[in-house]
C-alpha cells in the first residue's frame, strides 16, 4: 500500500482528480447485502442485480468476493468504484500475509476497510458511495463476525446479523423475525436467501432468483475451515425450495405474535 | 595527497565475486526439486520464523541461499513487484521469467557497482506450469546471471557436490516422497564423503503443488505431514503423498510463522 502510493499514486482509488461535474453521474449500482451468523460461522450473501437508474445494469453481477482465506466483503454502491476497492483491499491482505508471514487480525482487517472506505468520501458526496459489509471467522476468538460500515468509513460490529444496500431495511426486518442465535449453517443459509428474497420482494432494485435463466443469489459461508463459495447447484437448491413454500405463502414464514 | 592504488577491472571483479561466493558457500544448503505435482523446496533451518523459502505469487515460489537480510530485502521487493504486476494487469500476468529478470538487474547493477559490496545470496524462483512441461525453475548467482535449470537446483554451501548427486539421481515423474527423500539424501552428504543425520525438526519443507484447489499453489509442509511423508519414504512404500489441505487448516503459508521476530533479522543463518 505504501509502496503503491509512492509508486502510482493514481491507482489508489483515493487519489484521483475529479472533473467539475453538475448533476449526478449515472453509474451501475450495487443492491443489497445481507450477513448473518451462526455458531461455527458466518454467511454472507447478494443478490445479483445492477441498476442504473431505472434500468438494470445486469443480471448476473457478483457482489460477493472473498477477502482472504477467512473474510469476505459485500458491496452495495457504485458498481465500478466498490469491485476496485475489493481488489485493493483483496490485494493488500495478501501482501501483507506475504511479507509478514502472518495474517492481519480480523480487527485489523475492518479497520483496514474502514479507512479505504473513508478515502472515498469526496466521491460519496457526489453520489458515488460504496457502502460495503465486512465478515470473516475470527480464528483468535472461533466465532464468526460482521462489521457494516457507513460512507464515512464509520464501523460497527454487528451481532448476529446485518444488511448494506438499497434492500437493506425489507431484508434487516425479515432477518430480525426468523433470526435465531443457535441457526445450524444450513438455516443461516435459507435465513439470508429468505431475507434477500424479502428484499426483492419490496425494493425494485433489487433482484429476486431467475428461475427462468438459473441467476441466483452468490451465497458464501465462512467457518475455521476457511471460505466457501456455494455452487449454482446448492444455491439454486436453497432458493427453489424457499420458491416453492412461497407459492403457497407469498409473504415467507410466519413468526409468532408473541 | 595520496594517488589511488591502482587495480584492474578484472582483478577487481574477481576479488568480488570471491567474496560473494565464499560468504553464499558459508550458508547451508538448500536443493528445489521437481517432481509430479510440481516443485518441492527443501533446505535445512534451524530456525522456524526466519524462512529460506516463501511464496511470492500465485505460482512462484521463492528460495534463497546466504546473508538473510540481503535475500530477505530481494524477497520483499520481488513481493512487491509481483502484487503491483498482478494488480494493474492481471494475475497471469505476472511469470517467474519477468521476476528473475528483475532480480537479475538488481543483483547485476549491484554486483558491479563500486559503491556497495556485492550482496552474498544465490537465488532461485521458480514457477509451477498447470503440467509439469510448464515448470520453470531459474538459480541466479550473486553477479546477476540468470541460468535456467530443469529438474533438480541446489545453491549455497556445497552445493556443486549436491548438484551432481541430484542430477545422477533425479528423474521426471517422483512422487513427492521420492523427491523428499532424494533431496534430504543430498543435503546430509557431508564434504569430504561422509553423511550425517538431519532430523526432521531442522527441515524446511515448502511444495508448489499444481493440484491444489485454490489459486495460491504454495504451501508449506510441517509437523505431522513432514512427518509422514518421511515415514513412508522410511517404509519404502509410497501410496499417498498429496499434501492434503485438510490435514493443517493453515492451508495457506502463514500460520506457522505468527512467531516471527522483525528485530531478529539480522540473523545470518550459517
Amino acid at each position: 500500500m505504501d509502496f503503491l502510493s509512492d509508486q502510482s499514486p493514481e491507482m489508489l482509488p483515493g487519489n484521483r482528480s475529479l472533473p467539475p461535474l453538475q448533476g449526478a453521474i449515472e453509474a451501475p449500482h450495487g443492491t443489497t447485502i445481507v450477513s448473518a451468523s451462526f455458531p461455527g460461522g458466518v454467511v454472507l450473501a447478494g443478490d445479483r442485480r445492477a441498476t442504473m437508474g431505472n434500468m438494470i445494469a445486469s443480471r448476473d453481477m457478483q457482489k460477493v468476493f472473498p477477502a482472504d482465506e477467512y473474510s469476505a466483503v459485500g458491496i452495495a454502491g457504485t458498481a465500478g468504484l466498490a469491485v476496485e476497492m475489493v481488489k485493493l483491499f483483496q490485494l493488500e491482505l495478501e501482501h501483507f500475509e506475504k511479507v509478514e508471514g502472518a495474517q492481519l487480525s480480523l480487527e485489523g482487517k475492518a479497520n483496514r476497510l474502514s479507512t479505504m472506505i473513508r478515502s472515498n468520501l469526496a466521491m460519496a458526496m457526489q453520489g458515488l458511495a460504496v457502502v460495503p459489509l465486512f465478515a470473516g471467522y475470527d480464528v483468535d476468538r472461533e466465532k464468526g463476525r460482521i462489521f457494516s460500515y457507513d460512507v464515512t468509513g464509520g464501523r460497527t460490529e454487528e451481532s448476529g446479523y446485518a444488511a448494506t444496500g438499497s434492500g437493506s431495511i425489507f431484508a434487516r426486518n425479515a432477518m430480525k423475525k426468523l433470526y435465531r442465535e443457535d441457526l445450524t449453517e444450513q438455516q443461516a443459509l435459507t435465513l439470508v436467501v429468505q431475507a434477500l428474497y424479502d428484499a426483492a420482494d419490496d425494493d425494485s432494485a433489487t433482484g429476486g432468483p431467475d428461475v427462468a435463466r438459473r441467476i441466483y443469489p452468490i451465497v458464501t459461508v465462512i467457518t475455521d475451515e476457511g471460505f466457501r463459495r456455494l455452487n449454482d447447484q446448492e444455491s439454486s437448491e436453497i432458493a427453489r425450495s424457499i420458491l416453492e413454500r412461497r407459492l403457497e405463502q407469498p409473504d415467507g414464514p410466519r413468526a409468532a405474535l408473541l | 595527497m595520496s594517488t589511488p592504488f591502482y587495480v584492474s577491472p578484472q582483478q577487481a571483479m574477481a576479488d568480488r565475486a570471491e567474496y560473494a561466493r565464499k560468504g553464499i558457500a558459508r550458508g547451508r544448503s538448500l536443493v528445489v526439486l521437481q517432481y509430479a505435482d510440481g516443485i518441492v523446496f527443501v533446505g535445512e533451518n534451524p530456525s522456524r520464523a526466519l524462512h529460506k523459502f516463501s511464496e511470492i505469487y500465485d505460482r512462484i515460489g521463492f528460495a534463497a541461499a546466504g546473508k538473510y537480510n540481503e535475500y530477505e530485502n530481494l524477497r520483499i521487493g520481488g513481493v512487491r513487484y509481483a502484487d503491483l504486476r498482478g494488480y494493474t494487469y492481471d494475475r497471469d500476468d505476472v511469470t517467474a521469467r519477468g521476476l528473475a529478470n528483475v532480480y537479475a538487474q538488481t543483483l547485476g547493477t549491484i554486483f558491479s557497482s563500486a559503491a556497495e559490496k556485492p550482496y552474498e545470496v544465490e537465488l532461485v524462483v521458480a514457477e509451477v506450469g498447470s503440467a509439469a512441461e510448464g515448470d520453470q525453475i531459474y538459480r541466479l548467482p550473486h553477479d546477476g546471471s540468470i541460468v535456467d535449470e530443469h529438474g533438480s537446483v541446489a545453491v549455497g554451501g556445497n552445493s556443486e557436490q549436491i548438484s551432481s548427486f541430484l542430477d545422477q539421481r533425479h528423474r521426471d515423474g517422483m512422487t513427492l516422497a521420492e523427491a523428499l527423500k532424494l533431496a534430504v539424501q543430498a543435503l546430509s552428504r557431508e564434504p569430504g564423503g561422509g553423511e550425517r543425520e538431519i532430523p526432521a525438526e531442522r527441515l524446511e519443507v515448502a511444495v508448489l503443488d499444481r493440484t491444489r484447489p485454490q489459486q495460491r499453489k504454495f504451501k508449506r509442509i510441517v509437523g505431522r505431514q513432514l512427518a509422514r511423508l518421511l515415514d513412508t519414504e522410511a517404509a519404502g512404500s509410497t501410496p499417498t503423498d498429496a499434501p492434503s489441505d485438510t490435514e493443517d487448516t493453515d492451508s495457506t503459508d502463514s500460520a506457522n510463522s505468527t512467531d516471527s521476530t522483525p528485530g531478529s533479522t539480522e540473523e545470518t543463518d550459517k
